[in-house]
């Protein structure tokens, strides 16, 4: 019973919230062993395939709640391999929200202006490419010239996607074949594992312990390659430090089922989840009036009809990111691109009765290629709260892969719905003008409402009744527990969150580093970014240094 | 004619596929289809073979499906007055807009069934605007009815999907004015 694995510091999660610890750590000189639940694929095995089996369901994960579904990456790299790369930093006022709490959500030390040099160091490390017009999709230029003729502006999108190696497949959900798009497996996993960090794919991790001498012991179950129902084995590693980034849906559950062993867990810890106010609206475009309302032509005698061409979203209106409007009415509207399988079912054919199914719906979906979704951020009550764990990992996986059922649950508040209400209705208001399309919400009726951003469940915060982890992203009661994924962001940003997650758990790291040493673990801060740049380490180093203090 | 109970899951579970993307019927003898649509729909885009797929999740359960669906649609059709034939499975027996009323009401929020309903309707769509049960390219090439009315393209001849035209090239609208040197909002 005494050979036990160690290691200094183990994370937990291998998206962005545990590829960026785990690169400074080990490359500050710390041991690191990462646990990710999914698979490791190269890119050769990214497939274009809805087959189930192939790349699309290997990586990806849905899991279904009471009233919200989170989707979510399930492979090394998370959620960086499945995502749409959009790279927009938080407007200013996000960081002032008051929210559910009607105080400052945010701890005093985070602001827009003292996150920035920390946005700065995870753009030195992701290269993100602010896309020009001639990289815009058709299904962009579509939304941009509709934002136009309604008086709105609009906006190319940054977006981490190596335009140039690039061809539009739109397949960016099952994995990037073409290298185009710049995962965490292209700059801060390699870098970590150069630096001797191991990472383990299919290790599942089910719970944490305490070790007699103040560390902690992770528990996992080696989860089949195939049939991600089934288990083979089981094992533990100790470690000095423990960094949690299994992102929202996941992150809490752990805790949850650890609280027997470790003691009691602060209350928010499940509690306000947010999944980033996100809501899908469907036009489906009349191609003759694009052709006359807004003058675009393709080129090959078709005005649009390009639903299935691009890279994700590539436009934004962004005008309602105004700080000087109220909480729960500033909002973005972004284009985005859905793949069939997940992405037409909770769509609603126009009628007296919006139907999601039957003849109205099979119609709709023959008009398939003049789809335009998009994708609002609005700011939502925090409502979700997590029940009990379930058996193992965070669903009970019912699929062989990708489809299983949670325990989260998430009843809209009349805030949230207000919100939602009045983004439908200017997404109706800029697509249906001069007949351009017919524009219906997705449902929510089915799946509940459905998140690409599940946030908050472990936040951070000022306050310990309504925060999980203090501004250093340490658990309250369990030094030495780090929560540096989506998790700890205190709530709805109003626009994609990656970059934000990112930059928090860029701050994060200095602390982290700090609680090792105490621990006795050799290790420095300091690395460049992973390709060797610097300049993002100077700029950050006395913001650093006062983290590195606490 | 009493059919097999076999032949009664099968009709049953078509039924209730093709409630979901409609199609037309097999032949004078199919009873399964309503035949509300003039294009293939969900039976034909293979839904049957996707269910019977134990990678699913629902395929060890399709019996107790079937017998729950019928029983629900007994219980429909003698609410709502309507005669069904006896040698007939009870939703195979209910015409279109009942059976589209039933499935409303089981995957409504708040049935206590809501859940397992949309898990087995959610993969009777995703035969037809995916084809989970096949390769996409090939089901493509074969003429998949729900990929093909979709208008999916073909790949290219490796199976990958390239779009040489992608954009319409030119500045369509202005950025935001507080829009910073990054790219992102103030
Ligand atoms: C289709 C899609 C498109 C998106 N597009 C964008 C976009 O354009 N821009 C943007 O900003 N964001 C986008 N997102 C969201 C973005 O991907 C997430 O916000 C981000 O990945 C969250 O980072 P994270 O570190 O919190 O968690 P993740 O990246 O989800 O990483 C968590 C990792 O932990 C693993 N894990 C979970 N449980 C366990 C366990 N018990 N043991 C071990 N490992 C575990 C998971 O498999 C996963 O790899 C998108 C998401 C999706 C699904």
């Amino acid at each position: 019973m005494n050979d036990v694995e160690r290691t200094d510091v183990l994370v937990i999660g291998s998206g962005f919230g545990g590829a960026i610890p785990a690169y400074h750590l080990a490359a500050g000189g710390a041991r690191v062993v990462v646990l990710e639940r999914g698979p490791w694929l190269d890119t050769a095995e990214y497939e274009h395939d809805f087959k189930l089996g192939s790349s699309y369901t290997r990586i990806f994960d849905f899991t279904v709640g009471d009233g919200m579904s989170v989707l979510g990456g399930n492979c090394v790299g998370g959620g960086s391999v499945v995502y749409f790369a959009a790279m927009p930093r938080a407007p200013r006022f996000v960081f002032e929200r008051r929210g559910s709490v009607k105080r400052r959500m945010w701890p005093a030390a985070i602001s827009r202006d003292t996150l920035e040099p920390w946005y700065d160091r995870v753009a030195e490390s992701i290269s993100i490419t602010q896309q020009g017009w001639e990289d815009v999709s058709y299904a962009g230029g579509l939304w941009a010239a509709a934002c136009r003729h309604s008086g709105r502006s609009a906006n190319p999108v940054p977006a981490a996607v190596d335009t140039s190696a690039c061809v539009n497949c739109n397949w960016m959900m099952a994995g990037c074949r073409f290298d185009a798009k710049q995962s965490l497996l292209v700059n801060y996993l390699p870098a970590a594992i150069a630096h001797g960090a191991e990472v383990r794919p299919l290790h599942e991790v089910q719970s944490i312990t305490r070790t007699p001498d103040g560390g902690y012991r992770v528990h996992y179950k080696i989860v089949h390659g195939e049939d991600y129902r089934l288990t083979e084995g089981e094992g533990r590693i100790e470690a000095k430090v423990v960094v949690l980034a299994a992102g929202a849906a996941a992150t809490p559950v752990i805790l949850q089922r650890s609280e027997r062993e470790l003691g009691a867990m602060p209350y928010a810890v499940g509690r306000y989840f947010s999944g980033n106010g996100e809501r899908l609206n469907t036009a489906v475009l009349n191609e003759d009036r694009v052709r006359e309302v807004l003058g675009l032509e393709r080129g090959d005698g078709l005005a649009y009809a390009a639903n299935q061409i691009g890279k994700g979203p590539t436009v934004a209106n962004w005008d309602r990111l105004d700080g000087s409007l109220p909480e729960y009415t500033r909002y973005s509207l972004e284009q985005l691109y859905f793949p069939p399988g997940l992405g037409t079912i909770l769509a609603l054919a126009d009628g007296p009765e919006p139907t999601w199914f039957g003849p109205a719906k099979k119609e709709m979906l023959e008009r398939w290629q003049s789809w335009l979704i998009i994708f609002q951020m609005i700011e939502d009550d925090n409502e979700g709260v997590f029940g009990p764990p379930p058996e193992r990992g965070n669903a009970d996986r019912v699929s062989q892969q990708m489809l299983g059922v949670g325990r989260l649950s998430y009843k809209p508040t009349a805030t949230t719905q207000a919100a939602w209400a009045m983004a439908d209705a200017e997404c109706k208001e800029i697509l249906e003008r001069d007949g351009l399309a017919t524009v219906t919400p997705w449902t929510n009726d089915l799946v509940g409402a459905y998140t690409v951003h599940p946030l908050a469940s472990c936040r951070i915060g000022d306050d310990p009744y309504t925060s999980a982890l203090d501004d250093r992203h340490e658990l309250r009661g369990h030094p030495g527990i780090f929560v540096t994924d989506g998790s700890a962001v205190p709530g709805a940003l109003t626009v994609n969150p990656a970059m934000t997650i990112s930059a928090l758990a860029e701050r994060a790291v200095p602390a982290i580093v700090a609680a090792a040493r105490e621990r006795g673990v050799e290790v420095e801060y300091g690395a460049p970014a992973p390709d060797g740049s610097t300049a993002g380490r100077r700029a950050a180093a006395p913001l650093a240094a006062a983290l590195l203090r606490g | 004619m009493a059919s097999s109970p076999e032949e009664t899951k099968v009709e049953t579970l078509e039924a209730l596929a093709d409630t979901i993307v409609p199609g037309p019927r097999r032949g004078p003898r199919d009873r399964a289809v309503a035949g509300v649509s003039r294009t293939g729909g969900a039976v034909a885009a293979g839904a049957l073979d996707l269910l019977r797929w134990d990678a699913t999740g629902v395929s060890g359960s399709l019996d107790d499906y079937a017998r729950s669906l019928n029983e629900h649609a007994g219980g429909y059709a003698a609410e709502h007055g309507i005669a069904v034939d006896e040698d007939t499975p009870a939703f195979v027996a209910l015409p279109y807009d009942d059976r589209a009323a039933l499935v409303r009401q089981l995957t409504a929020p708040g049935h206590p069934e809501k859940a397992l309903w949309v898990l087995l309707v959610l993969f009777c769509y995703m035969a037809y605007d995916s084809a989970a049960h096949l390769h996409t390219a090939d089901a493509i090439r074969a003429g998949h009815p729900g990929l093909t009315a979709m208008g999916i393209t073909r790949p290219d001849d490796d199976g990958l999907w390239r779009f040489p035209s992608w954009s319409y090239g030119r500045p369509l609208a202005d950025p935001h004015p507080d829009t910073t040197a990054s790219g992102s909002p103030r």
